[in-house]
């Protein structure tokens, strides 16, 4: 298959993943998109990845390092931020977003 | 003694330091014997001076004190000129300027003793620049006295501080005296970058090199004069003269009437070449001169203030001589000035006489008859009406109609204009001698009460310059007279170059004595109609109509060079400060401060608090980049 | 040695001052200018043997290429002699004045003198800018903290409109440093730069304005009539007398030999601003009923012809100009200083309140004439020469320009007469009649100025040939 199926798959869940962080209101979905837009860039990493092996390079596995990266770091976001929506939901009741907007003043 | 020439301005200098820093512990007497025995003295240096330059084949001396300014390549030397010119100038400065400190000690005693030590040192002031006019060897130097001579003007106008009248009087001399010097810095700046040089010993021959009627030359010529016209008082600078009256009498006499007035006729003496190298203005300066002698002796007709009849007499007599400047008869013109000199300073202290007399009042409806109670005022005063009307005889007929026939040598229309203007004065002062000596005392009680003649003092200069006024003209009899015309004879080196480029018209004798018969009979003539229209005056009152008032009010003139000079000024003034400098650019440099906090507050706005729309603004600029990228590429 | 110490006086005196009490800032202020004329008149004797031995220059920092490196030339000898002088009459004269916090308010005066002489004595851009900014914190809070009821909004305005004009002209230093072979901001390497003509004309606008802003001329002046206002008199005598010095001081030390084709191709246009700036001024002046204000707007008259003279660069104009410099400083001062004894006595400031002194304050009126006649420039004063040289300059450059320039004559005439006529002539009213005459700190003070007036109007060679070298020098580079 064309790399181009998989940039196209990956911008399409990026943006859905953009769209969602933008107009949701849930802590938890906005969390969940979040995850989606890093995983949309893994699948990019990957695809390159394998680009770059079928065309004959050696150091292209490189990339497949950084999507363990991204996984890591994915878990410890969501290790904290869970752990914030659920500080917040014990204080006002609630995972919407906007009530968050208190820390302004 | 030449060399000693710089003593002659110290000792006016001396004079004004002394009694200007000791004017609170001098006494008056002391205070006038300093005052009046500086001029005296500097008149003693300047006669001695001139029995030496009145020898034949003597040659210009330059005394040079020190560099005043060296800039680059021009170089101007503090230094003075002595010469036929200057010291001419000298002995009419410091002769006329003692005899009017002496009067002055007993004319200003009325003042305190601060005031009066004042006085004597800013009249001293006036003499120490008015020397250093006519003695400096450049220019510059002759811009040095010319503002001195305006500042003093100034100060001696405005003597009596407290009257804001006189201030504004003051401040009008200074200020249109400005206009003109001016005009006389350009022609300075035009003359050092063509020439090199403001003195007269280098310029003066590098003109006479030039050929006639170069532009540069008229250019010159014409902006020196615009300096001439705002200290001689010519048309349009002239409405400041009249006005200057309101400083004290001897001040009108000295200042405005014998010597710094004549300053413009200086300086075109001084550069004569110059200007009969550029004929064109030469006719100017002819036109201009006339122009104002006609315009002024007119206003005279009808004025009631005897030292404003005097002022417009001596700008008169002074378009008079610029009209014999213009027709290039240079040395009839510093004739004229010395004349002039003599008897109109007789007849403004003849006035200051009758104002002390009357105690302050200067209307001659309100005086008449004085002639019983003051007869050396009268006579000496009369005298001095002769001789400015130009009674054959008198020193004023002969420079007058040196004047009149050299006119009529060059234009005939000049000379009619002219010899009206001669006809005008024999009438206004024979007018204001009528009404004030003669006929019946029209003042109040208490003034006949307190008539008197003057002390001695002042009678004494009356005196003198009264046989001054009948003897003077001597020194110049026309080649008619057959007698060697001595002044012609003294000046001739310094006319020298202009009689070689230009051929003065000659006139046969016959044509001669045939002017000076017909202006003699109308001089005549018209003084009886002045006798009978005013022997006998008497004031009814009654305000003047027609042509009359336009000449009382003076034509005018000051009116509208108040409309269309003075107020527009005033409203530019306050347009650019309401409009431009308050609304307009303060106004925009205050709007950029503005502009920047009002869009503070708006993109303060920006910052909600928002953590959705910080995102979405920040997803927004990343596509609004790759949108520029992509383009871009 | 003694350029250094120059600097170094009034910065260390400053700094002791804001610890002192009592009447202890103020001596020691007095003391400080006094050793700084002192100093000042040493130098001028070692500039007439070995001008070269003024120069002094060392590693300030290095890792930029920016020296400690100062001297002083004629131009720089006669400021520096102005401002000794200026603080000496300024300190005599508010001798007798009390201030609150006196000693921050000495303190502040010396830091200002300090930065004066370092924009005076700098041959280093980085140094030159260093000072100017050094010169202008101290005036700004003197203004805010010790000026009228309007200080507030009108200091700000000063402080960010100078500001603005220098940081533009530090971007341009930092354009020029770039451009220097060899990275450094001395003076040397600035003026052999040799820049295009056309990144010249655009540098030239960086740096006119910052100066023409600082001098003001027109139409950047708008901050200068109520920053002179709202000053307390004797930080106005150091804005009008000396620090407007460094702007026209800047133009000839930095801008024309650094830019001399930018200068060439834009010197019609700064002219013509200038010389609308003379007539402009010089009406607003006429309809000015406060004194102050009146005063500022002679002033900007007198800058405009200053600035003018500067840009027709010629030898008689830049001598004119040099020389002016000096005598435009001492006569501004002592007209301000009778304003000072004037608002000190009668605490009014409108010329329509005042009238009739002369009778009450005799000396006093004599001072105030002559130092008015000194500013139009009256022949036999100190103001003529400079004047006569910077109009004879001005025609050489071009004698329309001139001609407008000279209605500055006449207009002068008519403003200062009224001031004159206004303050000291007339009738007396019952505010006036209580005007008590000079005491002798101002009588010393007037003396001086009226000394300095009098004996350079009649003999000016001295100064003339104090900065011969810097006129050709400067014309030398064009």
């Amino acid at each position: 298959m064309p790399v181009q199926y998989y940039i196209f798959l990956s911008i399409a869940l990026f943006c859905i993943g953009v769209m969602g962080v933008l107009m949701r209101r849930n802590a938890i979905i906005i969390f969940m998109c979040v995850e989606l837009m890093l995983n949309a860039v893994n699948l990019l990493l990957v695809a390159f990845s394998k680009m770059w092996a079928d065309a004959g390079r050696v150091d292209a596995a490189g990339a497949q390092i950084f999507v363990f990266f991204i996984m890591v770091v994915a878990a410890a976001e969501v290790a904290v931020g869970l752990a914030i929506i659920v500080m917040v939901y014990r204080n006002s009741q609630s995972v919407d977003v906007n009530i968050m907007n208190r820390l302004k003043n | 003694m030449i060399n000693l020439v710089w003593l002659v301005p110290l000792l006016p200098l001396l004079g004004f330091l002394v009694n200007g820093l000791g004017r609170r512990y001098l006494s008056k007497s002391l205070a006038g014997i300093v005052g009046s025995g500086a001029i005296l003295a500097a008149f003693v240096i300047s006669l001695l001076m001139f029995l030496e330059v009145r020898t034949p084949g003597f040659q210009a001396v330059t005394v040079q004190l020190f560099d005043f300014i060296s800039a680059g390549s021009l170089h101007i030397p503090f230094a003075f000129q002595v010469d036929q010119l200057s010291s001419l100038f000298l002995l009419i400065i410091t002769g006329v300027g003692s005899l009017i400190h002496i009067y002055s000690t007993s004319y200003m005693h009325d003042e305190t003793s601060e005031g009066f030590a004042r006085y004597f040192a800013y009249l001293n002031l006036f003499v120490f620049s008015m020397l250093i006019l006519v003695l400096g060897a450049n220019y510059v130097m002759m811009f040095i006295g010319w503002e001195g001579v305006g500042l003093c003007s100034y100060l001696l106008i405005g003597f009596w501080y407290k009257n804001t009248n006189y201030n504004n009087a003051a401040k009008k001399a200074f200020v249109m005296n400005r206009i003109g010097d001016l005009g006389f810095l350009l022609g300075m700046f035009l003359m050092i970058v063509h020439f090199g040089s403001v003195n007269y010993a280098e310029v003066l021959p590098q003109i006479a090199g030039v050929a006639k009627g170069d532009g540069t030359l008229a250019a010159i010529a014409i902006l020196f004069f615009v300096g001439a016209m705002g200290k001689s008082a010519q048309v349009p600078l002239y409405t400041w003269l009249p006005d200057a009256m309101a400083g004290p009498t001897p001040v009108s006499a000295l200042i405005h009437a014998a010597t710094m007035v004549t300053a413009g006729i200086y300086m075109i003496a001084r550069s004569n070449i110059l200007y009969t190298l550029a004929p064109c203005v030469q006719n100017v300066v002819a036109i201009i001169g006339l122009v104002t002698a006609v315009l002024a002796a007119s206003i005279a007709l009808k004025q009631d203030d005897i030292k404003k009849v005097l002022a417009y007499s001596t700008v008169s007599q002074l378009g008079y001589m610029f009209l014999a400047l213009g027709v290039g008869a240079y040395t009839t013109a510093v004739f004229h000035v010395m004349t002039h000199a003599f008897f109109k300073a007789l007849l403004f202290l003849g006035s200051g006489s009758v104002i002390h007399a009357m105690g302050g009042e200067q209307d001659i409806r309100k005086m008449g008859g004085l002639k019983k109670y003051m007869p050396i005022t009268n006579a000496t005063f009369l005298i001095g009406c002769l001789a400015i009307s130009g009674i054959p005889g008198l020193s004023g007929f002969f420079s007058k109609d040196e004047i009149l026939s050299h006119t009529f040598a060059a234009n005939k229309l000049l000379y009619v204009v002219g010899l009206l203007t001669a006809l005008m004065t024999a009438f206004y002062m024979f007018r204001l001698y009528y009404i004030t000596f003669c006929g019946q005392f029209r003042g109040t009680h208490e003034q006949e009460h307190h008539l008197h003649e003057s002390p001695g003092a002042m009678t004494f200069p009356l005196i003198v310059l009264a046989i001054l006024s009948v003897i003077g003209g001597y020194v110049g009899l026309p080649a008619v007279f057959g007698a060697p015309n001595l002044l012609e004879h003294y000046l001739h080196p310094i006319f020298a170059a202009s009689a070689e480029k230009v051929e003065l018209h000659e006139m046969a004798h016959s044509t001669e004595w045939l002017l000076m018969g017909l202006s003699s009979v109308l001089v005549i003539i018209t003084i009886f109609l002045a006798r009978n229209w005013y022997r006998n005056f008497t004031d009814n009152g009654e305000p003047r109509t027609g042509i009359a008032k336009v000449l009382e009010n003076k034509w005018y003139v000051d009116e509208i060079y108040d409309a269309i000079i003075v107020k527009p000024l005033g409203m530019l003034s306050r347009f650019f400060e309401e409009a431009i400098e308050r609304s307009g650019i303060d106004r925009l440099v205050n709007g950029v401060g503005r502009g920047v906090q009002w869009g503070s507050q708006q993109v303060r706005l920006l910052q909600s608090g928002q953590v959705g729309f910080y995102i979405f603004a920040m997803v927004i600029g990343m596509v609004i980049l790759f949108v520029i990228g992509f383009l871009v590429r | 040695m003694l350029t250094v110490l120059l600097i170094l006086i009034p910065l260390v005196t400053g700094l002791i001052a804001f610890g002192l009490k009592g009447s202890g800032p103020k001596t020691l202020g007095l003391i400080s200018s006094l050793a700084s004329l002192a100093v000042t008149i040493a130098a001028l004797f070692q500039f007439r043997s070995a001008p070269e031995s003024l120069s002094h220059s060392c590693n300030w920092i290095p890792q930029l290429g920016a020296g400690f490196s100062v001297g002083l030339d004629g131009m720089g000898m006669m400021l520096s002699l102005l401002t000794s002088i200026s603080f000496v009459l300024i300190f005599i004269v508010i001798n007798k004045r009390e201030y609150d916090r006196a000693n921050s308010f000495y303190a502040l005066m010396l830091l200002s003198q300090a930065g004066l002489m370092g924009v005076f004595a700098a041959y280093d851009a980085m140094l030159f800018y260093f000072f100017w900014e050094l010169a202008l914190i101290p005036v700004y809070f003197l203004c805010s903290l010790w000026g009228g009821e309007k200080r507030i909004p009108v200091t700000f305005k000063f402080f960010v409109y100078t500001f603005a004009g220098s940081l533009l002209m530090l971007i341009g230093i930092i354009y020029i440093y770039l451009q220097t072979p060899d990275h450094s901001f001395s003076y040397a390497s600035f003026t052999t730069a040799a820049l295009p003509k056309e990144t010249q004309s655009c540098l030239f606008w960086l740096f006119f304005v910052a100066f023409a802003i600082k001098m003001p001329i027109f139409p950047f002046h708008t901050w200068q009539p109520d920053t002179y206002e709202q000053s307390p008199t004797p930080v106005t005598m150091v804005l009008s007398g000396i620090m407007v010095k460094m702007g026209l001081f800047g133009v000839i030390r930095w801008l024309l030999p650094v830019l001399p084709q930018g200068a060439y191709v834009w010197s019609d246009v700064a002219i013509v601003l200038s010389i609308i700036g003379i007539v402009y001024a010089s009406c607003i002046a006429i309809v000015q009923s406060d004194f102050k204000r009146l005063i500022a707007y002679s002033s900007i008259a007198h800058i405009g012809l200053m600035s003018a003279a500067i840009f027709a660069n010629n030898e008689q104009s830049l001598q004119g100009v040099l020389v002016q410099f000096f005598n435009h400083g001492i006569n501004i001062i002592g007209l301000w200083i009778i304003v000072e004894i004037i608002q000190d006595r009668l605490k009014v400031k409108s010329l329509n309140e005042l009238g009739g002194i002369a009778a009450y304050a005799p000396r006093m009126a004599t001072f105030l004439v002559i130092i008015s006649f000194a500013n139009i420039a009256l022949p036999l004063t100190n103001g003529f020469i400079g004047e006569f040289l910077m109009f004879s300059g001005l025609y050489q450059y071009n004698p329309w320009f001139m001609a407008v320039a000279g209605l500055g004559v006449i207009l002068g005439a008519v403003y200062t007469l009224n001031m004159v006529q206004k303050v000291i002539f007339g009738q007396p009213n019952q505010l006036t009649e209580t005007t008590t005459d000079l005491r002798g700190n101002e009588l010393l003070a007037l003396g001086v100025i009226v000394a300095i007036i009098l004996v350079l109007g009649v003999y000016p060679k001295p100064m003339l040939e104090l900065v011969q070298s810097t006129t050709e020098l400067v014309n030398k580079v064009y």
